[in-house]
Protein backbone atom coordinates (compact mmCIF):
# COMPACT_ATOMS: atom_id res chain seq x y z
CA UNK A 1 0.00 0.00 0.00
CA UNK A 2 1.13 3.35 -0.75
CA UNK A 3 1.51 6.23 1.97
CA UNK A 4 -0.96 8.75 2.21
CA UNK A 5 0.59 12.01 1.21
CA UNK A 6 -0.27 13.13 4.62
CA UNK A 7 -0.03 12.08 8.14
CA UNK A 8 -0.46 13.74 11.24
CA UNK A 9 0.18 11.63 14.08
CA UNK A 10 -0.68 13.43 17.64
CA UNK A 11 0.53 16.99 16.18
CA UNK A 12 0.23 19.57 18.77
CA UNK A 13 1.62 23.28 18.98
CA UNK A 14 1.80 25.10 22.36
CA UNK A 15 2.47 28.45 22.38
CA UNK A 16 3.38 29.26 26.33
CA UNK A 17 0.05 28.18 28.15
CA UNK A 18 -1.91 28.68 24.61
CA UNK A 19 -2.45 25.28 22.89
CA UNK A 20 -2.69 26.08 19.27
CA UNK A 21 -3.01 22.58 17.84
CA UNK A 22 -4.34 20.17 20.26
CA UNK A 23 -3.20 16.25 19.48
CA UNK A 24 -4.86 16.77 15.97
CA UNK A 25 -4.42 13.23 13.86
CA UNK A 26 -5.38 12.71 10.47
CA UNK A 27 -4.52 10.74 7.09
CA UNK A 28 -4.88 12.05 3.77
CA UNK A 29 -4.83 10.13 0.32
CA UNK A 30 -3.58 11.17 -3.26
CA UNK A 31 -6.08 13.38 -4.78
CA UNK A 32 -8.06 14.58 -2.23
CA UNK A 33 -9.17 18.08 -1.29
CA UNK A 34 -9.45 17.70 2.00
CA UNK A 35 -11.24 21.50 3.65
CA UNK A 36 -10.32 22.54 7.45
CA UNK A 37 -12.92 24.48 8.86
CA UNK A 38 -13.20 26.78 11.93
CA UNK A 39 -13.26 30.20 13.21
CA UNK A 40 -9.91 32.74 13.32
CA UNK A 41 -7.41 30.93 15.95
CA UNK A 42 -9.20 27.29 15.82
CA UNK A 43 -5.85 25.85 14.79
CA UNK A 44 -6.41 25.80 10.89
CA UNK A 45 -3.59 27.51 9.51
CA UNK A 46 -1.08 26.52 12.44
CA UNK A 47 -2.02 22.87 11.41
CA UNK A 48 -0.95 23.44 7.82
CA UNK A 49 2.12 25.40 8.84
CA UNK A 50 3.02 22.40 11.26
CA UNK A 51 2.34 20.43 7.80
CA UNK A 52 4.80 22.44 5.75
CA UNK A 53 7.80 22.20 8.32
CA UNK A 54 7.61 25.72 8.89
CA UNK A 55 6.67 25.10 12.67
CA UNK A 56 8.18 22.62 14.93
CA UNK A 57 5.57 20.66 16.79
CA UNK A 58 5.61 20.93 20.51
CA UNK A 59 4.63 16.78 20.49
CA UNK A 60 3.32 14.17 17.84
CA UNK A 61 5.02 14.12 14.56
CA UNK A 62 3.58 14.48 10.66
CA UNK A 63 4.58 13.22 7.41
CA UNK A 64 4.02 15.06 3.57
CA UNK A 65 4.86 13.73 0.65
CA UNK A 66 7.08 10.92 2.02
CA UNK A 67 9.07 13.01 4.09
CA UNK A 68 9.80 13.83 7.81
CA UNK A 69 8.02 17.51 8.46
CA UNK A 70 10.44 18.37 11.19
CA UNK A 71 13.53 17.19 9.22
CA UNK A 72 13.14 17.46 5.72
CA UNK A 73 10.90 20.39 5.49
CA UNK A 74 12.97 22.19 2.42
CA UNK A 75 12.17 18.95 0.11
CA UNK A 76 8.34 19.57 1.28
CA UNK A 77 8.35 23.19 0.79
CA UNK A 78 9.84 22.86 -3.00
CA UNK A 79 6.61 20.52 -3.49
CA UNK A 80 3.77 22.51 -2.54
CA UNK A 81 2.14 25.48 -3.77
CA UNK A 82 0.13 28.14 -2.41
CA UNK A 83 -2.52 29.92 -3.11
CA UNK A 84 -3.36 32.67 -0.13
CA UNK A 85 -6.14 34.86 0.46
CA UNK A 86 -4.17 37.50 -0.37
CA UNK A 87 -2.94 36.98 -3.29
CA UNK A 88 0.58 37.71 -4.07
CA UNK A 89 -0.13 38.86 -7.49
CA UNK A 90 2.00 42.51 -8.82
CA UNK A 91 -0.77 44.77 -9.29
CA UNK A 92 0.88 46.63 -12.03
CA UNK A 93 2.25 43.98 -14.24
CA UNK A 94 0.02 42.44 -16.27
CA UNK A 95 -2.22 38.84 -15.87
CA UNK A 96 1.04 37.28 -18.05
CA UNK A 97 3.72 38.83 -17.10
CA UNK A 98 2.68 37.77 -13.43
CA UNK A 99 2.92 34.34 -14.17
CA UNK A 100 5.89 34.81 -16.51
CA UNK A 101 7.67 36.13 -13.16
CA UNK A 102 6.52 33.37 -11.10
CA UNK A 103 7.93 30.75 -13.71
CA UNK A 104 11.29 32.64 -13.62
CA UNK A 105 11.15 32.09 -9.79
CA UNK A 106 10.86 28.46 -10.50
CA UNK A 107 13.70 28.25 -13.08
CA UNK A 108 11.01 27.61 -15.98
CA UNK A 109 12.01 29.58 -19.32
CA UNK A 110 9.79 27.58 -21.23
CA UNK A 111 6.43 29.44 -22.54
CA UNK A 112 4.89 27.17 -24.16
CA UNK A 113 3.33 24.80 -21.05
CA UNK A 114 2.65 28.74 -19.96
CA UNK A 115 0.77 29.50 -22.51
CA UNK A 116 -1.50 26.25 -22.22
CA UNK A 117 -1.97 26.72 -18.45
CA UNK A 118 -3.11 30.21 -19.59
CA UNK A 119 -5.39 28.71 -21.50
CA UNK A 120 -6.85 25.71 -19.26
CA UNK A 121 -7.65 28.55 -16.88
CA UNK A 122 -9.55 30.35 -18.94
CA UNK A 123 -7.01 33.98 -18.60
CA UNK A 124 -6.08 34.38 -22.57
CA UNK A 125 -8.58 37.19 -22.64
CA UNK A 126 -7.24 39.42 -19.84
CA UNK A 127 -3.15 38.42 -20.99
CA UNK A 128 -2.11 41.91 -21.14
CA UNK A 129 -4.82 43.18 -18.47
CA UNK A 130 -2.88 44.66 -15.39
CA UNK A 131 -3.26 42.43 -12.25
CA UNK A 132 -4.75 45.51 -10.14
CA UNK A 133 -7.91 46.05 -12.32
CA UNK A 134 -9.05 42.51 -12.97
CA UNK A 135 -12.18 41.29 -11.47
CA UNK A 136 -12.18 39.23 -8.25
CA UNK A 137 -12.86 35.99 -10.52
CA UNK A 138 -10.01 36.49 -12.93
CA UNK A 139 -7.65 37.52 -10.06
CA UNK A 140 -8.06 34.73 -8.02
CA UNK A 141 -7.88 32.19 -11.19
CA UNK A 142 -4.47 34.17 -11.93
CA UNK A 143 -3.47 33.28 -8.76
CA UNK A 144 -3.70 29.98 -8.90
CA UNK A 145 -1.94 29.82 -12.21
CA UNK A 146 0.99 31.27 -10.20
CA UNK A 147 1.01 28.87 -7.75
CA UNK A 148 0.84 25.42 -9.93
CA UNK A 149 3.17 27.10 -12.01
CA UNK A 150 6.49 24.72 -10.95
CA UNK A 151 3.62 21.82 -10.70
CA UNK A 152 3.48 21.06 -6.94
CA UNK A 153 1.91 17.63 -5.95
CA UNK A 154 0.07 19.23 -2.96
CA UNK A 155 -1.88 22.48 -2.99
CA UNK A 156 -2.72 25.07 0.01
CA UNK A 157 -5.46 27.00 -0.77
CA UNK A 158 -6.44 29.91 2.18
CA UNK A 159 -10.15 30.59 0.88
CA UNK A 160 -9.75 30.52 -2.36
CA UNK A 161 -13.08 31.79 -3.51
CA UNK A 162 -14.27 34.18 -0.33
CA UNK A 163 -16.24 37.14 -1.62
CA UNK A 164 -16.97 36.05 -5.14
CA UNK A 165 -20.25 34.82 -6.35
CA UNK A 166 -21.61 31.09 -6.51
CA UNK A 167 -21.21 31.40 -10.73
CA UNK A 168 -17.26 32.28 -10.55
CA UNK A 169 -16.94 29.94 -7.34
CA UNK A 170 -17.80 26.84 -8.99
CA UNK A 171 -16.02 27.80 -12.28
CA UNK A 172 -12.75 27.92 -10.18
CA UNK A 173 -13.71 24.74 -7.91
CA UNK A 174 -14.08 22.82 -11.29
CA UNK A 175 -10.28 23.86 -11.91
CA UNK A 176 -9.20 22.27 -8.61
CA UNK A 177 -11.46 19.09 -9.54
CA UNK A 178 -9.52 18.89 -12.87
CA UNK A 179 -6.25 18.99 -10.32
CA UNK A 180 -7.27 16.61 -7.88
CA UNK A 181 -8.27 14.20 -10.74
CA UNK A 182 -4.82 14.19 -11.81
CA UNK A 183 -3.35 13.32 -9.06
CA UNK A 184 -2.70 16.80 -6.45
CA UNK A 185 -3.92 16.60 -3.59
CA UNK A 186 -5.22 19.88 -1.91
CA UNK A 187 -5.79 21.02 1.50
CA UNK A 188 -8.10 23.93 1.93
CA UNK A 189 -8.45 26.22 5.10
CA UNK A 190 -11.59 28.55 5.20
CA UNK A 191 -14.24 29.87 7.33
CA UNK A 192 -16.99 29.68 4.46
CA UNK A 193 -19.57 26.95 3.95
CA UNK A 194 -20.16 27.67 1.21
CA UNK A 195 -16.72 26.40 0.34
CA UNK A 196 -16.60 23.81 2.75
CA UNK A 197 -19.38 22.33 0.40
CA UNK A 198 -16.81 21.55 -2.37
CA UNK A 199 -14.35 19.81 -0.43
CA UNK A 200 -14.16 16.07 -0.84
CA UNK A 201 -13.45 15.84 3.47
CA UNK A 202 -14.14 18.94 5.78
CA UNK A 203 -12.00 18.96 9.39
CA UNK A 204 -13.82 20.77 11.94
CA UNK A 205 -11.76 22.89 14.02
CA UNK A 206 -12.30 24.21 17.40
CA UNK A 207 -9.72 25.55 19.53
CA UNK A 208 -7.21 23.25 18.65
CA UNK A 209 -9.09 20.61 18.35
CA UNK A 210 -10.07 18.27 15.33
CA UNK A 211 -13.76 18.01 15.94
CA UNK A 212 -14.92 15.89 13.11
CA UNK A 213 -13.64 15.12 10.23
CA UNK A 214 -15.53 13.16 7.38
CA UNK A 215 -17.27 13.74 4.10
CA UNK A 216 -20.34 17.14 3.93
CA UNK A 217 -22.70 14.69 3.17
CA UNK A 218 -21.35 12.11 6.34
CA UNK A 219 -21.24 14.81 8.64
CA UNK A 220 -24.82 16.29 8.08
CA UNK A 221 -25.95 12.51 8.57
CA UNK A 222 -23.75 11.71 11.68
CA UNK A 223 -22.23 14.78 13.12
CA UNK A 224 -24.94 16.60 14.23
CA UNK A 225 -26.05 16.55 18.02
CA UNK A 226 -29.55 15.89 17.72
CA UNK A 227 -31.78 17.44 15.04
CA UNK A 228 -32.13 20.39 13.03
CA UNK A 229 -36.18 21.64 12.52
CA UNK A 230 -37.23 24.60 10.04
CA UNK A 231 -39.90 26.01 12.16
CA UNK A 232 -42.61 27.81 10.44
CA UNK A 233 -44.01 30.23 13.32
CA UNK A 234 -45.45 33.60 13.68
CA UNK A 235 -44.46 36.53 13.79
CA UNK A 236 -41.06 35.13 13.20
CA UNK A 237 -39.12 37.30 15.23
CA UNK A 238 -41.14 36.33 18.46
CA UNK A 239 -40.95 32.77 17.55
CA UNK A 240 -37.48 33.48 17.67
CA UNK A 241 -37.41 34.66 21.22
CA UNK A 242 -39.46 31.91 22.27
CA UNK A 243 -37.60 29.41 20.96
CA UNK A 244 -34.62 30.40 23.11
CA UNK A 245 -36.79 29.66 26.03
CA UNK A 246 -37.72 25.89 25.14
CA UNK A 247 -35.61 23.79 26.53
CA UNK A 248 -34.28 21.26 24.98
CA UNK A 249 -33.77 23.54 21.99
CA UNK A 250 -29.86 24.33 21.84
CA UNK A 251 -30.03 26.87 19.20
CA UNK A 252 -32.24 28.92 16.91
CA UNK A 253 -31.87 31.39 13.65
CA UNK A 254 -33.38 33.01 11.48
CA UNK A 255 -33.79 31.26 7.75
CA UNK A 256 -35.41 33.96 6.15
CA UNK A 257 -39.17 33.84 6.59
CA UNK A 258 -38.80 30.80 8.75
CA UNK A 259 -36.58 30.00 11.69
CA UNK A 260 -33.96 26.98 11.71
CA UNK A 261 -34.24 25.49 14.97
CA UNK A 262 -31.60 22.73 16.78
CA UNK A 263 -32.93 20.48 19.30
CA UNK A 264 -31.41 18.01 21.76
CA UNK A 265 -32.23 14.50 20.20
CA UNK A 266 -35.23 13.50 22.27
CA UNK A 267 -37.42 16.40 21.51
CA UNK A 268 -40.05 15.73 18.50
CA UNK A 269 -41.87 17.77 15.92
CA UNK A 270 -45.17 17.80 17.31
CA UNK A 271 -43.75 18.48 21.29
CA UNK A 272 -41.81 21.43 19.87
CA UNK A 273 -45.11 22.65 17.68
CA UNK A 274 -47.00 22.65 21.18
CA UNK A 275 -44.71 24.00 23.26
CA UNK A 276 -44.44 27.71 20.73
CA UNK A 277 -47.99 27.43 20.68
CA UNK A 278 -48.57 27.71 24.57
CA UNK A 279 -45.63 30.53 24.01
CA UNK A 280 -48.55 32.37 21.73
CA UNK A 281 -46.85 31.74 18.53
CA UNK A 282 -48.71 30.68 15.84
CA UNK A 283 -47.06 27.81 14.42
CA UNK A 284 -48.81 26.13 11.45
CA UNK A 285 -45.64 24.07 10.41
CA UNK A 286 -42.30 22.12 11.77
CA UNK A 287 -40.43 20.35 9.19
CA UNK A 288 -37.62 18.19 10.16
CA UNK A 289 -34.75 18.60 7.53
CA UNK A 290 -31.37 17.69 6.77
CA UNK A 291 -29.02 19.56 8.55
CA UNK A 292 -26.69 22.05 6.89
CA UNK A 293 -22.60 21.64 7.35
CA UNK A 294 -23.25 25.27 9.63
CA UNK A 295 -25.65 23.47 11.53
CA UNK A 296 -23.24 20.68 11.96
CA UNK A 297 -20.23 23.43 12.56
CA UNK A 298 -22.55 25.07 15.45
CA UNK A 299 -23.93 22.16 16.90
CA UNK A 300 -19.87 21.01 17.16
CA UNK A 301 -18.93 24.06 18.72
CA UNK A 302 -21.23 24.53 21.21
CA UNK A 303 -20.68 21.22 22.41
CA UNK B 1 -23.48 51.31 -19.82
CA UNK B 2 -26.73 50.86 -18.40
CA UNK B 3 -25.80 49.88 -14.84
CA UNK B 4 -29.33 49.55 -13.22
CA UNK B 5 -31.86 49.32 -15.74
CA UNK B 6 -35.53 49.70 -14.44
CA UNK B 7 -35.00 48.25 -10.85
CA UNK B 8 -37.99 48.23 -8.33
CA UNK B 9 -37.73 47.16 -4.87
CA UNK B 10 -39.26 47.50 -1.33
CA UNK B 11 -37.97 47.21 2.06
CA UNK B 12 -40.27 47.30 5.20
CA UNK B 13 -39.96 48.31 8.01
CA UNK B 14 -38.83 45.03 9.86
CA UNK B 15 -37.59 43.35 7.20
CA UNK B 16 -34.09 42.32 5.87
CA UNK B 17 -33.64 41.92 1.57
CA UNK B 18 -31.09 40.04 0.04
CA UNK B 19 -29.41 41.67 -3.31
CA UNK B 20 -28.05 38.70 -4.79
CA UNK B 21 -26.10 37.96 -8.41
CA UNK B 22 -23.23 38.17 -10.37
CA UNK B 23 -20.29 40.18 -9.50
CA UNK B 24 -20.99 43.62 -11.80
CA UNK B 25 -25.06 42.77 -11.87
CA UNK B 26 -25.07 46.38 -10.35
CA UNK B 27 -25.95 45.32 -6.47
CA UNK B 28 -23.60 48.29 -5.41
CA UNK B 29 -24.57 50.70 -8.13
CA UNK B 30 -28.49 50.31 -6.72
CA UNK B 31 -27.34 50.58 -3.14
CA UNK B 32 -25.22 53.57 -4.01
CA UNK B 33 -28.65 55.39 -5.76
CA UNK B 34 -30.52 54.27 -2.78
CA UNK B 35 -28.50 56.24 -0.52
CA UNK B 36 -28.07 59.41 -2.29
CA UNK B 37 -24.55 58.90 -3.38
CA UNK B 38 -25.23 58.62 -6.92
CA UNK B 39 -28.15 60.10 -9.00
CA UNK B 40 -30.24 58.21 -11.05
CA UNK B 41 -31.07 58.85 -14.60
CA UNK B 42 -34.91 58.18 -13.83
CA UNK B 43 -36.75 56.62 -11.73
CA UNK B 44 -38.38 57.62 -7.93
CA UNK B 45 -36.72 56.79 -4.61
CA UNK B 46 -38.60 57.16 -1.32
CA UNK B 47 -36.98 56.99 1.71
CA UNK B 48 -39.04 56.39 4.98
CA UNK B 49 -41.80 58.51 2.78
CA UNK B 50 -39.41 61.36 1.71
CA UNK B 51 -38.28 61.49 -1.68
CA UNK B 52 -35.26 62.12 -2.29
CA UNK B 53 -34.64 64.32 -4.85
CA UNK B 54 -36.86 66.77 -3.66
CA UNK B 55 -35.37 66.25 -0.08
CA UNK B 56 -32.08 65.11 -0.20
CA UNK B 57 -30.79 66.25 2.99
CA UNK B 58 -33.32 65.11 5.19
CA UNK B 59 -34.13 61.72 3.49
CA UNK B 60 -29.91 60.56 3.25
CA UNK B 61 -30.51 61.15 7.16
CA UNK B 62 -32.69 58.25 7.23
CA UNK B 63 -30.19 55.72 6.10
CA UNK B 64 -26.98 54.39 7.30
CA UNK B 65 -24.76 52.66 4.71
CA UNK B 66 -21.88 50.57 4.90
CA UNK B 67 -19.83 50.29 1.69
CA UNK B 68 -17.53 47.08 0.83
CA UNK B 69 -15.19 49.24 1.67
CA UNK B 70 -14.95 52.15 3.78
CA UNK B 71 -12.07 53.72 5.50
CA UNK B 72 -11.85 54.03 9.53
CA UNK B 73 -8.69 56.44 10.48
CA UNK B 74 -5.92 53.82 11.67
CA UNK B 75 -4.39 56.24 13.89
CA UNK B 76 -7.30 56.89 15.75
CA UNK B 77 -9.43 55.00 18.44
CA UNK B 78 -12.38 53.55 17.90
CA UNK B 79 -14.38 55.90 19.84
CA UNK B 80 -12.59 59.05 18.06
CA UNK B 81 -13.46 57.17 14.68
CA UNK B 82 -17.16 56.86 15.64
CA UNK B 83 -16.73 60.76 17.08
CA UNK B 84 -15.57 61.98 14.00
CA UNK B 85 -18.70 60.32 11.96
CA UNK B 86 -21.02 61.19 14.43
CA UNK B 87 -19.89 65.03 13.97
CA UNK B 88 -20.08 64.83 10.20
CA UNK B 89 -23.40 63.26 10.05
CA UNK B 90 -24.53 66.31 12.34
CA UNK B 91 -25.19 64.70 15.79
CA UNK B 92 -25.86 66.99 18.32
CA UNK B 93 -22.46 67.82 20.55
CA UNK B 94 -24.17 66.77 23.65
CA UNK B 95 -25.63 63.48 22.10
CA UNK B 96 -22.51 62.08 21.08
CA UNK B 97 -21.30 60.54 23.79
CA UNK B 98 -23.88 58.83 24.82
CA UNK B 99 -25.12 57.98 21.75
CA UNK B 100 -21.26 56.62 21.16
CA UNK B 101 -21.34 54.35 24.67
CA UNK B 102 -24.53 52.95 23.28
CA UNK B 103 -23.67 52.05 20.19
CA UNK B 104 -20.34 50.23 20.67
CA UNK B 105 -21.99 48.61 23.24
CA UNK B 106 -25.04 47.25 21.10
CA UNK B 107 -21.96 45.99 18.50
CA UNK B 108 -19.93 44.54 21.48
CA UNK B 109 -17.13 47.04 21.07
CA UNK B 110 -17.00 49.01 24.19
CA UNK B 111 -13.71 46.87 25.90
CA UNK B 112 -11.51 48.44 22.67
CA UNK B 113 -13.21 51.52 22.37
CA UNK B 114 -9.43 53.08 22.95
CA UNK B 115 -7.96 50.62 20.94
CA UNK B 116 -6.60 52.01 17.59
CA UNK B 117 -8.59 51.59 14.34
CA UNK B 118 -5.44 50.03 12.39
CA UNK B 119 -4.97 47.38 15.43
CA UNK B 120 -8.73 45.68 15.13
CA UNK B 121 -9.18 42.41 13.69
CA UNK B 122 -11.16 41.75 10.67
CA UNK B 123 -14.67 40.94 12.16
CA UNK B 124 -14.21 43.88 14.60
CA UNK B 125 -13.24 46.50 12.03
CA UNK B 126 -16.97 45.61 10.26
CA UNK B 127 -18.60 45.98 13.31
CA UNK B 128 -17.22 49.14 13.49
CA UNK B 129 -18.44 49.87 10.54
CA UNK B 130 -21.76 49.32 11.45
CA UNK B 131 -21.41 51.16 14.37
CA UNK B 132 -20.80 54.15 12.08
CA UNK B 133 -23.73 53.25 9.76
CA UNK B 134 -26.31 53.41 13.01
CA UNK B 135 -24.34 56.05 14.91
CA UNK B 136 -27.55 58.46 13.60
CA UNK B 137 -30.10 56.21 13.92
CA UNK B 138 -31.36 55.53 10.82
CA UNK B 139 -34.26 53.62 10.14
CA UNK B 140 -33.05 52.05 7.08
CA UNK B 141 -30.02 50.46 6.68
CA UNK B 142 -27.68 49.61 3.42
CA UNK B 143 -24.97 47.29 3.92
CA UNK B 144 -23.09 45.89 0.73
CA UNK B 145 -21.28 42.49 1.41
CA UNK B 146 -21.00 43.53 5.35
CA UNK B 147 -19.28 39.93 6.35
CA UNK B 148 -16.38 40.12 3.79
CA UNK B 149 -13.55 38.18 5.31
CA UNK B 150 -14.92 37.77 8.79
CA UNK B 151 -15.10 34.20 10.28
CA UNK B 152 -18.06 32.09 11.32
CA UNK B 153 -19.23 32.92 14.46
CA UNK B 154 -18.32 36.74 14.50
CA UNK B 155 -20.86 36.46 11.13
CA UNK B 156 -23.45 34.86 13.64
CA UNK B 157 -22.77 38.06 15.89
CA UNK B 158 -23.56 39.83 13.19
CA UNK B 159 -27.03 38.38 11.97
CA UNK B 160 -27.80 38.67 15.83
CA UNK B 161 -27.29 42.59 15.63
CA UNK B 162 -29.02 42.52 12.90
CA UNK B 163 -31.96 40.82 14.02
CA UNK B 164 -32.17 43.22 16.93
CA UNK B 165 -32.32 45.85 14.62
CA UNK B 166 -35.27 44.81 12.70
CA UNK B 167 -37.12 43.91 15.91
CA UNK B 168 -36.79 47.83 16.24
CA UNK B 169 -38.54 47.99 12.86
CA UNK B 170 -35.36 48.96 11.07
CA UNK B 171 -35.74 47.89 7.15
CA UNK B 172 -32.25 46.43 5.53
CA UNK B 173 -30.71 46.04 2.16
CA UNK B 174 -28.05 43.78 2.61
CA UNK B 175 -25.75 42.53 -0.31
CA UNK B 176 -23.87 39.16 -0.18
CA UNK B 177 -22.19 36.25 -2.18
CA UNK B 178 -22.98 33.90 0.45
CA UNK B 179 -26.07 32.02 0.04
CA UNK B 180 -26.38 30.52 3.14
CA UNK B 181 -26.64 34.45 4.75
CA UNK B 182 -29.04 34.83 1.76
CA UNK B 183 -31.05 32.51 3.02
CA UNK B 184 -31.55 34.25 6.35
CA UNK B 185 -33.16 37.02 4.69
CA UNK B 186 -36.99 37.52 4.78
CA UNK B 187 -36.50 38.23 0.82
CA UNK B 188 -34.10 38.18 -2.22
CA UNK B 189 -33.94 40.03 -4.75
CA UNK B 190 -31.70 38.58 -7.61
CA UNK B 191 -30.15 41.28 -9.65
CA UNK B 192 -28.39 39.97 -13.67
CA UNK B 193 -27.01 42.55 -16.04
CA UNK B 194 -28.84 45.59 -14.10
CA UNK B 195 -32.12 44.35 -13.84
CA UNK B 196 -33.74 42.20 -11.15
CA UNK B 197 -35.09 38.93 -12.60
CA UNK B 198 -36.29 37.02 -9.76
CA UNK B 199 -37.39 37.89 -6.45
CA UNK B 200 -38.93 36.15 -3.38
CA UNK B 201 -38.65 34.54 0.10
CA UNK B 202 -36.04 32.17 0.21
CA UNK B 203 -38.00 29.30 0.75
CA UNK B 204 -40.65 30.37 -2.27
CA UNK B 205 -37.60 30.50 -4.36
CA UNK B 206 -36.73 27.09 -3.88
CA UNK B 207 -40.28 25.55 -4.56
CA UNK B 208 -40.43 27.66 -7.75
CA UNK B 209 -37.42 26.18 -8.86
CA UNK B 210 -39.21 23.86 -11.80
CA UNK B 211 -36.55 21.98 -12.00
CA UNK B 212 -35.63 18.71 -9.40
CA UNK B 213 -32.03 18.82 -8.24
CA UNK B 214 -30.65 14.79 -8.01
CA UNK B 215 -28.07 13.90 -6.08
CA UNK B 216 -25.98 11.30 -7.11
CA UNK B 217 -22.83 9.60 -5.10
CA UNK B 218 -20.60 6.87 -6.20
CA UNK B 219 -17.13 5.42 -6.96
CA UNK B 220 -15.08 6.53 -8.91
CA UNK B 221 -16.63 9.88 -9.02
CA UNK B 222 -14.90 11.20 -12.22
CA UNK B 223 -16.26 8.27 -14.04
CA UNK B 224 -20.02 8.50 -12.82
CA UNK B 225 -19.37 12.94 -14.01
CA UNK B 226 -18.49 11.66 -17.64
CA UNK B 227 -21.28 9.31 -17.57
CA UNK B 228 -24.02 11.42 -16.50
CA UNK B 229 -23.00 14.29 -18.39
CA UNK B 230 -23.37 12.39 -21.44
CA UNK B 231 -27.11 12.47 -21.04
CA UNK B 232 -28.70 15.17 -22.92
CA UNK B 233 -31.45 15.34 -20.00
CA UNK B 234 -29.20 16.14 -17.55
CA UNK B 235 -29.23 19.74 -17.95
CA UNK B 236 -26.49 20.95 -15.40
CA UNK B 237 -23.95 19.23 -13.27
CA UNK B 238 -22.04 20.46 -10.42
CA UNK B 239 -19.45 18.15 -8.32
CA UNK B 240 -19.52 19.06 -4.80
CA UNK B 241 -17.24 17.28 -2.86
CA UNK B 242 -18.03 13.59 -2.79
CA UNK B 243 -21.57 14.10 -4.71
CA UNK B 244 -22.35 15.35 -7.66
CA UNK B 245 -25.62 17.24 -8.41
CA UNK B 246 -28.01 17.18 -11.28
CA UNK B 247 -30.22 19.50 -12.87
CA UNK B 248 -33.02 17.78 -14.93
CA UNK B 249 -37.05 18.38 -15.66
CA UNK B 250 -39.18 16.79 -12.62
CA UNK B 251 -40.80 14.53 -15.46
CA UNK B 252 -37.21 13.14 -16.43
CA UNK B 253 -35.99 11.61 -13.11
CA UNK B 254 -37.73 7.87 -13.84
CA UNK B 255 -35.73 7.57 -16.99
CA UNK B 256 -32.41 9.54 -16.13
CA UNK B 257 -32.19 6.95 -13.41
CA UNK B 258 -32.89 4.16 -15.24
CA UNK B 259 -30.35 4.93 -17.86
CA UNK B 260 -27.57 5.84 -15.22
CA UNK B 261 -27.96 2.86 -13.41
CA UNK B 262 -27.67 0.80 -16.71
CA UNK B 263 -24.82 2.70 -17.67
CA UNK B 264 -23.04 2.99 -14.68
CA UNK B 265 -23.25 -1.24 -13.97
CA UNK B 266 -22.42 -1.26 -18.09
CA UNK B 267 -19.15 0.81 -17.19
CA UNK B 268 -17.43 -0.49 -13.56
CA UNK B 269 -18.82 2.95 -12.08
CA UNK B 270 -20.24 2.34 -8.58
CA UNK B 271 -23.27 4.11 -8.24
CA UNK B 272 -24.18 4.10 -4.21
CA UNK B 273 -26.92 6.34 -4.01
CA UNK B 274 -29.02 8.67 -6.18
CA UNK B 275 -32.11 10.81 -4.31
CA UNK B 276 -33.45 13.81 -5.50
CA UNK B 277 -33.15 16.70 -2.64
CA UNK B 278 -34.87 19.92 -2.09
CA UNK B 279 -33.27 23.01 -4.30
CA UNK B 280 -30.89 24.86 -2.09
CA UNK B 281 -30.30 28.87 -2.70
CA UNK B 282 -27.15 28.26 -4.67
CA UNK B 283 -29.14 25.84 -7.07
CA UNK B 284 -31.36 28.69 -7.75
CA UNK B 285 -28.56 31.05 -8.47
CA UNK B 286 -26.43 28.88 -11.09
CA UNK B 287 -30.18 28.08 -12.77
CA UNK B 288 -30.71 31.50 -13.09
CA UNK B 289 -27.44 31.99 -15.04
CA UNK B 290 -28.06 29.63 -17.52
CA UNK B 291 -29.37 30.42 -20.62
CA UNK B 292 -32.37 28.51 -20.77
CA UNK B 293 -33.56 29.47 -17.84
CA UNK B 294 -33.61 33.62 -18.74
CA UNK B 295 -36.64 35.20 -19.39
CA UNK B 296 -37.06 36.09 -22.59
Amino acid sequence: MTEPVAIADELTKRFGDFTAVDRVSFEVAEGEVVGYLGPNGSGKTTTIRLMLGLLRPTSGHARLLGYDTQTQAEAIRAQVGYMSQRFALYDELTAWENLSFYAGVYGITDARPLAVEFERLHLQAVRDTRAGELPLGFRQRLALATAIVHKPPLLILDEPTSGVDPAARREFWDLIYDLSESGVTAFVTTHYMDEAEYCGRVGIMRRGRLLAMDSPSHLKQTALHGRAWDVFGEPVLEALDALGRIRGVYRAGLAGDHLRALTEPHVGGKELTGMLEAEGIHTPRVVSVEPSLEDVFLSLADA
Amino acid sequence: MLAVDGVSLRVHAGEVVALIGPDGAGKSTTMRLLCGVLRADEGEIRLAGLDLRTDLEAARGKVGYLPQRFSLYGELTVEENLRFLAEVRGLPRQDWRSRSTEILEFVDLADVADRRAEALSGGMRQKLGLAAALVHRPGILILDEPTGGVDPVTRQLFWQLIIRLLRDGVGVLVSTPYMDEAARCSRLAFMDRGRIVLEGAPTDLRDRMKWQIVEIVGDPLPGLRKLASQDARVLDLQRFGDRLHLRLDRVDLPSVEADLRARAAQAGVRLTSLRPIPAGLEDVFLAQLQPESRAP
